[in-house]
């Protein structure tokens, strides 16, 4: 990807188009990505609203396309908006739940166009899987859902976010995988955005719970690659536990576009919580949002940094880290990503990393991530 | 690694597909949240794949659209190797 500094004239393609079609979502899981005042946002796009969305981002370079939520799976219209958005050259992804999927729904996707299935677990383990997500029949239906993925012919991937509460379960979940026929399984530290920065304390794992996770994956990867065996364990540390941050998104609006249920436009799912102000697909061109519209352009490139990113050697590998969470933890989203060990806020990690180490929370205490929750946390 | 065989018809791995990008100009592989990004000899080898053709039978069309290539099809093997490796085709 060219770089796009301030000397660039136009940023590269949005390769990546993310359509989080609705907020609404049968389940609470307590880490969801989605903004805590979710329940106050503004009307879902309608189907004819996506489909332009969809050509303009195409024309634009996108190529993949994920349809997530929320539960993708409440919009009615679904199998619709994968037909045209198949129809305009995109990969198409579902990232579901499961929750609401039925073999037909899974054979009338197929015929659509739909090239590929997530579906995401919240455990390996019936109980604490039901209780993370909220739901007592969570389980059972995604196992089936997974088996009906598989027998029409879809790629499949398994998303599980790992915590303190189910990672030391993770030889059970890639087994779980690996017997669900997977052909690639996430298991993804949980990232502290939305409700999940919300209930850090009770989601964090200890260093040593990580490392024994890692050490797990890595003798699993080794004994599938022995097998010549093609699923691909992709593991995603937090990186609340690293010296350095990651390069978030790849840098700011780099190729990830992601357009929130009522039609917002964000360089990654979180941040709308900024103090800047996004566009909206009702008034503008997907163009013109990519290419001019001051919140995307805000942070882009280097010239925006102030010390000690500015004059750091190695701002051009991780771009300052993560914009979001330099907000969420310093209060200014333009200082270093407290993650990095040369930033003045490097503390509040320090300090996380020693409350994982205390007892936490409990599941029991966790806040789930449900519409009367969002209503009582944004009163105003 | 293990050998291909100029005898064996490979395919794209199944929820892989191969597409012409227009805005990149370039061949891309796409498959579940994922791009790869080809360079033009590769392109030209995969969009050949169809899990009929022989390996022999791609080299062959690939030497008669560039003829005079030195190492064309040790290219291609030790190509196709890669991506077997890499689990794109099958």
């Amino acid at each position: 990807m060219p770089n796009t500094g301030s000397n660039e004239p136009r940023p590269g393609p949005p390769l990546w188009l993310l359509a989080e079609l609705t907020y609404r979502c049968p389940l609470q899981c307590p880490y969801c990505s989605n903004p805590l005042d979710f329940a106050q946002q503004g009307e879902e796009l309608t189907t004819e609203e996506w489909i332009r969305v969809f050509r303009e981002a195409r024309a634009m370079g996108a190529a993949q396309l994920g349809f997530s939520g929320g539960e993708p799976l409440v919009r009615q219209d679904l199998a619709v908006l994968i037909e045209a958005a198949r129809g305009m050259g995109y990969y198409t992804n579902l990232i579901t739940s499961g929750i609401g999927l039925t073999e037909q729904k899974v054979r009338d996707f197929k015929r659509a166009g739909l090239d590929h299935i997530q579906i995401s677990f919240q455990a390996a383990d019936e109980a604490v899987n039901n209780l993370l997500a909220g739901s007592r029949k969570a389980f059972a239906q995604k196992l089936a859902m997974a088996q009906a993925v598989k027998a029409q012919g879809y790629p499949m991937v398994l998303n599980f976010v790992t915590h303190r509460h189910n990672i030391d379960q993770i030889a059970e979940i890639i087994e779980l995988c690996l017997a669900l026929q997977a052909d690639f399984v996430e298991l993804a530290t949980c990232q502290f955005y939305g409700w999940a920065e919300l209930n850090r304390a009770g989601l964090l794992p200890t260093r040593e719970q990580l490392q024994r996770a890692e050490r797990i994956t890595q003798v699993y990867r080794q004994r599938l690659e022995a097998e010549g065996h093609p699923c691909k364990l992709i593991f995603v540390t937090p990186d609340y536990y690293e010296e350095r941050p990651k390069t978030c998104m790849n840098g700011w609006a780099n190729l990830f576009l992601d357009i929130t249920p009522d039609g917002t436009a964000l360089p990654c799912h979180s941040a709308r919580q900024l103090p800047v102000s996004f566009p909206n697909v009702r008034e503008h061109s997907i163009e013109h949002i990519w290419n001019d519209a001051f919140g995307f352009n805000r942070f882009r490139g280097t010239a925006w940094m102030k010390e000690p990113c500015r004059s750091c050697d190695e701002k051009h590998q991780d771009l300052g880290g993560c914009r979001c969470q330099a907000y969420m933890l310093t209060g200014n989203a333009a200082n270093a990503d407290p993650v990095c060990s040369k930033s003045p806020h490097h503390g509040v990690i320090l300090q996380a990393r020693q409350e994982a180490q205390a007892a936490g929370q409990g599941m029991v205490q966790l806040t789930l991530r449900n519409e009367k929750a969002s209503r009582l946390i944004f009163r105003g | 690694m293990k050998l291909i065989e100029r005898e064996q018809a490979l395919a794209l791995r199944r929820g892989f597909r191969l597409q012409w990008e227009p805005r990149q100009d370039c061949h891309v592989l796409l498959y579940p949240e994922g791009m790869i990004t080809l360079n033009a000899s590769a392109g030209w080898v995969l969009e050949l794949l169809d899990g009929q053709r022989s390996v022999a039978l791609i080299i062959d069309r690939l030497v008669q659209r560039f003829p005079g290539v030195p190492g064309l099809d040790e290219d291609v093997l030790a190509f196709l190797e890669v991506a077997r490796a890499k689990y794109w085709i099958e």
